[in-house]
């Protein structure tokens, strides 16, 4: 299958997905209007890796903004990252907040929370 | 008498105004004014996660307004464009306000008073609790929202807010609401 690279603009972030050695990046802002469309390929994207996935999975994701438009399919993506799991894959979820950003980091134990995957929290100092 | 908006206008622009704005709300404005004001705030701010928390609210406040503006029957007077809307953020002294203004049917007051109250009321936890319950048991709705525009403003800023419907006419108010960080 194919690999996403979706440059960042001003209101959605970078998105890069390899499905050859199983890392997924969302980097930047994430705050379009309506976020439905911008992340619909991606959650067709990981509905198809999940036919044939690598054994271990990556994620990382590394957002400095994102609106509640976009919480609502940033949770999508997390949910099939719970089926992978559940279907025996091995799943890392890295999620990055910046030095004193306690909204970024409060916002990934909710997610945590929501799904029954772990995250790894990792500060970035500047 | 309608309650005037332009004097409503200019009283919100009293103070140290870092962004005021009357009239249309686009997807192209709020763009424009984001990439405005993040470089604005970047002098202004030194302290990067208040910073962030600004504009948090601001993305927030300024979709809500794309959302859910009604618009006048009737705009051929000319005195309001489509989808008309005001925003104004100003400081004062340590804290930052971020005000909104659009119209809104009479009939949709007191389901968004109720839900106002309701979130003003809740406590850090519950309001934690409430967002992650819409988060993971809501769709969409038709707008392309989930509803939790106000709810995240409230877990922001520890619900600093305050708000305002002023009559102006049987059919319409004017909704305003504040936000401070």
């Amino acid at each position: 299958m194919e690999s996403i690279s979706i440059e960042a603009t001003t209101k959605t972030p970078e998105i890069k997905m390899n499905p050859e050695d199983g890392v997924i990046e969302i980097k930047g802002r994430s705050i379009p209007e309506n976020s439905i469309e911008f992340y619909r390929p991606i959650i067709e994207w990981l509905d198809e890796y999940a036919k044939n996935p690598n054994k271990k999975t990556t994620v990382n994701v590394q957002l400095e903004y994102f609106n509640t438009s976009s919480s609502k399919c940033i949770l999508d993506i997390f949910k099939k990252l719970e089926s992978l799991k559940r279907a025996r894959n091995e799943v890392v979820i890295n999620w990055y907040y910046e030095e004193d950003d306690e909204d970024m980091l409060e916002s990934g134990e909710d997610y945590e929370s929501i799904i029954r995957v772990p995250f790894k929290m990792i500060e970035i100092v500047d | 008498m309608h309650f005037d908006i332009d004097q409503y206008y200019s009283r919100m622009n009293s103070g140290e105004v870092i962004l005021a704005y009357k009239g249309s709300i686009s997807s192209e404005l709020i763009t424009n004014v984001l990439e405005v004001i993040d470089a604005k705030l970047e002098d202004l701010i030194i302290k990067k996660s208040i910073k962030k928390k600004l504009y948090n609210v601001l993305v927030e406040s300024l979709q809500n307004l794309y959302h859910h503006i009604d618009d006048l029957p009737d705009t051929s007077d000319g005195k309001f464009d489509v989808h008309f809307g005001i925003f104004v953020i100003t400081r004062e002294g340590e804290r930052y306000k971020v005000s909104t203004g659009n119209f809104i049917r009479n009939e949709k007051i007191q389901p968004l008073k109720d839900r106002l109250d309701r979130v003003k009321a809740m406590t850090k936890d519950e309001l934690k609790d409430l967002y992650k319950q819409i988060l993971n048991n809501q769709d969409f709705t038709q707008k392309g929202g989930v509803g939790l525009g106000l709810i995240d403003m409230a877990k922001r800023t520890d619900r600093q807010m305050a708000y305002q419907f002023n009559h102006y006419n049987e059919e319409y108010s004017f909704f305003n609401l504040d936000i401070y960080v």
